[in-house]
């Protein structure tokens, strides 16, 4: 029954998702992309801090980078796909040797060493002008095509960050339930027993932070050609904050977290338009408030009562 | 040559002391409570506009709304904090209360933008534009003021912490609650005063730094980020640490803007603040925290 009910959610979703570039103006449909990309981004978050426990605040760093390198090699006439591998490649070293400092140090400073890195790299798009642009950015990004086909309208780049986030969903699917992302769980679960059980959480610390940062960078590598303009200002230590709370509003730790923390950082800000500033204030006081009532997040949260609800319903009837 | 770096040095250790006001609530609110307050840095911006408040809607003066804006951080980011926002979290652990506060620190940030306004405002200053000339070097009068009111402020509360009843308690309540309670120590009374003395530090933090950085919503972002290193580098469970860290950054800040790129003038501390968690998670002068399985 509950199987029945997620596919037929999951399928609407997905009708949705398909024909909702036909019904919306070419600002909705981009706002819908940014949605898939932000998306990409958190499910590598919740990678890192959902399954495998390792806060991070750098993030919106390895977007960046991933942004930046693409936007860099496609303005400097090389193909697309060379620039989505290096950012992806990148990010994901540049994560491992991130990951370092998290199997020294634990929690908060963890997210000390992870908010100085995106400081830095923010600094360093920002003052870089012979690479990066400086201030005033990298424009023009061309958008790639694909078989053929010429991923440049709206709606055509859109479905191009959909079928790439129905990809990472997939892979990432399968990791969870792979012996990586058990291995992942009970490092976060307690790292002291996984060790004692022969895993190596050294590597698989590394792993998580490595594969976190290599989806920021798919991320990154998507979001400079939807945008087709770029500058230092999206990535500062916001974005972190920002994806961070997408994680765990969602529900960190739960598959479908990151998509609904979007919906909400993403979408809900667009719909809610006339509701100006006090949309971000609401959106604060939600965050306060979950974290009283559900740390687990909106999912836990849904979790906990249809839980409630089926320990209740054998009481009901006699 | 000589004079610039005095001048330099002062101007950094004025500077300093602030941030050193900011990082030590972090740190007693952090000993006695394992809260991480993201929020530091907006809880540093906020004041400034109670002040602001105060003399524009109620045309008090200058020293009355400061009074009148520190009894309300008091009661707001001290009080209200502790009991809206931190008693109900607290057995959740570090990382809910560390979202929380984040959220916190958009919901300070938005609600000054919206209601007050997004343009930096001017703010008085608490000693006019004159300069002491001292051993033939001239140093800047606003400077020295901060520097003496920091001082007094510190000195008054290490003797607080150190030589009064309630101050011993409190330290006892940072260094084992279970044992404290044990002794008779009423251990929440002691974590709710550590509370009020964070908005209080926060509070003439405000007062001290906003004349020379213009009060504006966005202010919390590098403030809190300063105080952040601050209680890192010096030691995250030493007052004696947050002193030391705040004006090692503040001079490190001003003579890395000086004399090696104002571009990259953040880059230094932050460099500092990640060799030391790497090398001397404890800080520079703090203990080794234990680690329970």
């Amino acid at each position: 029954m509950r199987r029945l009910l997620a596919a037929v959610a999951l399928a609407l979703i997905a009708a949705f998702l398909l024909a909702a570039p036909f019904a919306f103006k070419p600002y909705g449909v981009f706002i819908l992309g940014m949605w898939a990309v932000m998306s990409i981004a958190a499910i590598g978050l919740n990678l890192t801090l959902g399954y495998a426990g390792q806060i991070s605040l750098a993030q919106a760093a390895f977007v960046g980078i991933g942004a930046y390198v693409t936007a860099y090699l496609t303005t400097h006439g090389w193909p697309f796909w060379s620039g989505y591998v290096l950012a992806a490649l990148a990010c994901f070293a540049i994560g491992w040797l991130l990951g370092y400092p998290a199997l020294r140090v634990q929690h908060h400073y963890l997210a000390f060493v992870t908010l100085a890195f995106t400081t830095l790299v923010y600094l360093v798009f920002r003052n870089e002008e012979w690479l990066t642009g400086g201030i005033y950015g990298i424009s023009n990004i061309p958008r790639p095509s694909v078989l053929g086909l010429s991923m440049e309208p709206p709606r055509a780049f859109y479905y191009f960050c959909l079928a790439h986030l129905v990809l990472v969903s997939l892979a990432t699917w399968w990791l969870i339930r792979s012996p990586w992302g058990r291995a992942f769980v009970a490092v976060r679960e307690n790292p002291l027993r996984a060790l004692s059980l022969g895993v190596d959480t050294r590597r698989y610390t590394l792993l998580a932070f490595a594969l976190g940062a290599g989806l920021g960078g798919i991320a990154g590598a998507l979001y400079a050609p939807l945008v087709q303009y770029i500058d230092p200002s999206p990535f500062a230590l916001g974005l972190s904050l920002n994806l961070l709370l997408m994680v765990v509003v969602g529900g960190s730790g739960y598959f479908f977290g990151p998509y609904l923390g979007a919906v909400v950082a993403v979408l809900l800000p667009e719909w809610l338009r006339f509701t100006q500033g006090y949309y971000l204030m609401a959106y604060a006081v939600l965050v306060v408030f979950l974290m009283a009532v559900s740390p687990a997040g909106l999912l836990g949260l849904a979790d906990r009562l249809l839980r409630a609800r089926r320990a209740a319903a054998p009481r009901a009837t006699p | 040559m000589l004079a610039d770096i005095l001048q330099l040095l002062v101007a950094g250790l004025a500077t300093g002391a602030i941030y050193a006001l900011v990082a030590i609530g972090f740190t007693l609110v952090w000993q006695t409570s394992q809260t991480i307050n993201f929020a530091q840095g907006e809880f540093v911006m906020l004041p400034a506009f109670f002040v602001l408040i105060a003399m524009g809607h109620f045309g008090l003066a200058f020293w009355p709304a400061v009074g009148v804006a520190t009894a309300v951080s008091v009661v707001v980011l001290g009080l209200l904090f502790k009991r809206l926002i931190v008693d109900p979290l607290i057995r959740h652990g570090v990382l809910p209360l560390v979202i929380s506060t984040i959220g916190l620190s958009i919901l300070m940030k938005e609600a000054v933008r919206e209601f007050y306004g997004a343009d930096a405002q001017p703010f008085p200053p608490l000693a006019t534009d004159a300069n002491v000339t001292v051993l033939g070097t001239a140093f800047s009068l606003q400077n020295v003021v901060v520097l003496a009111l920091c001082i007094a402020a510190v000195g008054a509360l290490q003797l607080f912490l150190a030589r009064t009843r309630t101050g011993r308690c409190m330290q006892a309540t940072a260094q084992n609650p279970t044992v404290a309670r044990v002794l008779g120590i009423r251990v929440e009374r002691m974590i709710l005063y550590t509370f009020l003395i964070n908005a209080a530090l926060v509070t003439l933090a405000s007062v001290l730094i906003t004349p020379i950085y213009l009060a504006k919503f966005t202010n919390g972002e590098w403030l809190g980020l300063y105080a952040f290193i601050a209680a890192i580098v010096g030691g995250f469970n030493q007052v004696r640490g947050a002193i030391v860290g705040g004006l090692l950054l503040g001079v490190v800040d001003d003579f890395a803007a000086a004399y090696v790129s104002s571009q990259y003038r953040l880059a230094l501390p932050l460099l500092i603040l990640i060799l030391v968690i790497l090398f001397r998670p404890q800080g520079l002068l703090g203990r080794v925290e234990e680690r329970t399985v």
